[in-house]
Parts: C-alpha cells; sequence; structure tokens
C-alpha cells in the first residue's frame, strides 16, 4: 500500500474509534445514532481500502439504513425530543470501564507479541465476482443457511412486533366467530 | 500499515463497544454497542484476509458476519418493541427477570 492509503486508513481508524467512543459520551440519543453511523463508514471505507469494495459498499448502506431506523425508534421510544434533552443511562460504569480497559491492553500486548507469518499468495483481482462464484459455487452451504436463518428472522420479528395477530382474533385453532376485537368493525357497529 | 497496527484499531473499537454493552441501560444502546463489537470483528477479518491469506474464504465469512449483524439488528429491535409494549419501558434493568 502507498503513502495515501497508509495515511488513509490512519484517519479513517481515528475517525471509527472516536466517534465509536462518542456514541457513549454524548448527551442524546440522536448524536449517538450519527457517530455510530460515521464509525461504521469510517470502517466501510478501509474495507475498500483493502479492496473487499462490494463488502464495504454493503456495510455502509446498510449502516446508514440501521441508523435511520434507530432514529425512529428513539422517537417512538423515548418520548421526549432526544436531539434537546441530554441523558445519561448507565449503570456498572467504572466495572464496564474497567473490563474494557483491561481488554484492550490484553488484546493489545497479544497482538504485538504475536510472530505474525508473512502474507502467502496475492490479492485477489476481482473480488466481488470470486465472491459471488463461491457462494453460487463451492461455499453455496453458507448462503443455504444464511437465508432461513434470515427469513426465520423475519418471521420471529414480526411475530414479536406485532401487537394483536390472527390467534389473538380468533383464538389457537382460528374458528372463534366473531373476532375479539377491542372495537366491533363492519356496518351496524 | 501493518497487520499489528490494524489489529490494535480493532482492539479498541471492540473494547470500546465492549464498555457501552456493558455499561448502557437503554437497550438501543447496548444495540449500539454489539454492534461496535461486530464493526470491529469485521475491520480484524478484513485485515487477516489482506495481510496473511487473501482468499476468498475470508470474504466469504465477512458475508456471515454482516448477516450476524443482521440478525441482531432485526431481533433487537422486535425485542425493545416488545419490551416497550409490555413495561412501558426500554431500559434494561426494568427487565432484569428475563435474565437466565
Amino acid at each position: 500500500m502507498g503513502v495515501l492509503s497508509t495515511v488513509a486508513f490512519w484517519v479513517l481508524a481515528g475517525v471509527a474509534v472516536v466517534f465509536g467512543a462518542l456514541v457513549f459520551r454524548v448527551d442524546s440519543m440522536a448524536r449517538a445514532t450519527y457517530c455510530l453511523a460515521a464509525s461504521f463508514v469510517a470502517v466501510a471505507v478501509v474495507l475498500v481500502l483493502f479492496r473487499q469494495d462490494y463488502l464495504g459498499v454493503v456495510t455502509a448502506l446498510m449502516m446508514i439504513m440501521e441508523m435511520a431506523i434507530m432514529a425512529v425508534y428513539m422517537v417512538m421510544f423515548m418520548g421526549m425530543n432526544p436531539a434537546l434533552m441530554p441523558m445519561s443511562m448507565v449503570h456498572g460504569r467504572r466495572t464496564a470501564l474497567g473490563l474494557s480497559v483491561g481488554l484492550f491492553v490484553v488484546l493489545t500486548v497479544g497482538v504485538l507479541l504475536v510472530p505474525w507469518p508473512s502474507r502467502r499468495g496475492t490479492p485477489i483481482a476481482d473480488v466481488t465476482r470470486a465472491l459471488g462464484e463461491s457462494i453460487m459455487g463451492p461455499k453455496m452451504l453458507v448462503m443455504l443457511t444464511v437465508s432461513p436463518v434470515l427469513f426465520a428472522t423475519i418471521v420471529a420479528a414480526l411475530v414479536l412486533a406485532m401487537p394483536r395477530g390472527r390467534y389473538d382474533r380468533l383464538g389457537d385453532d382460528l374458528r372463534r366467530r366473531p373476532p375479539t376485537d377491542p372495537q366491533r368493525g363492519g356496518v351496524g357497529r | 500499515m501493518s497487520l499489528p497496527a490494524v489489529l490494535i484499531v480493532v482492539a479498541a473499537l471492540f473494547c470500546v463497544g465492549l464498555y457501552g454493552a456493558l455499561s448502557q441501560q437503554v437497550v438501543v444502546m447496548v444495540m449500539m454497542g454489539l454492534e461496535l463489537m461486530l464493526n470491529a470483528v469485521i475491520l480484524a477479518v478484513a485485515a487477516v484476509l489482506w495481510f496473511l491469506a487473501p482468499q476468498i474464504d475470508g470474504a466469504v465469512l465477512l458475508l456471515v458476519v454482516l448477516a450476524a449483524m443482521t440478525v441482531e439488528m432485526a431481533m433487537g429491535f422486535a425485542v425493545a418493541t416488545v419490551l416497550h409494549r409490555s413495561r412501558q419501558s426500554d431500559m434494561t434493568d426494568m427487565a432484569a427477570d428475563l435474565a437466565g
């Protein structure tokens, strides 16, 4: 990698870590969301530096959308204007800080002590194409596993998030008539 | 830029996320901590892929991590919704009876 890439990496790494830390320092959840988005986008650009173009773009797009959803959740659940009302809702702060700093020291010492081997092989020219061919070929089991997991997630999330489903209205055997509704519908109510 | 340098950045990101996941009370903020930790894992896999073994297997692993992140996000939001509906709260301390 050239000097420009190295400089870009350190700037992006700084942005990722600093904004990641700011997530838990800023006064509002709205600002925390923007900080997390900035951290993720910085890491996504680093992925592009490492020639993982497709995954970098997917990460950036996914995280920006997720932060938008998070902003909606804050408005829904916090019951306040999160940009104007400072908040600090933490517990066990010293323990968490001690554990985190301790783990950082252990990981850093480990990283510095391990004799890392040199690179085997050369980077793949077109990673996006190779990835597509891989998951549709020899690594198809990954897709076959991830697909039902994602589908199950959709179903489970919907079941959890729905306030009332058809089983609440029509009973376990779906035979209850008329359905139990908070207010009757239809003509003549 | 070298692998140890990138991995130290990864360690910093992971530990910041760990601090958030352990210390925050709001469910959505706990999710933010978990996501920062997964963010660090993504960077670690990409770095190992680039510096040690530039093979496609690592990119497939990255795809799995992204899928795990998606599942965590969707289920986290769903649980936050249920928690808020049933207890009018989005704090983990209000759901301590769900532990274990």
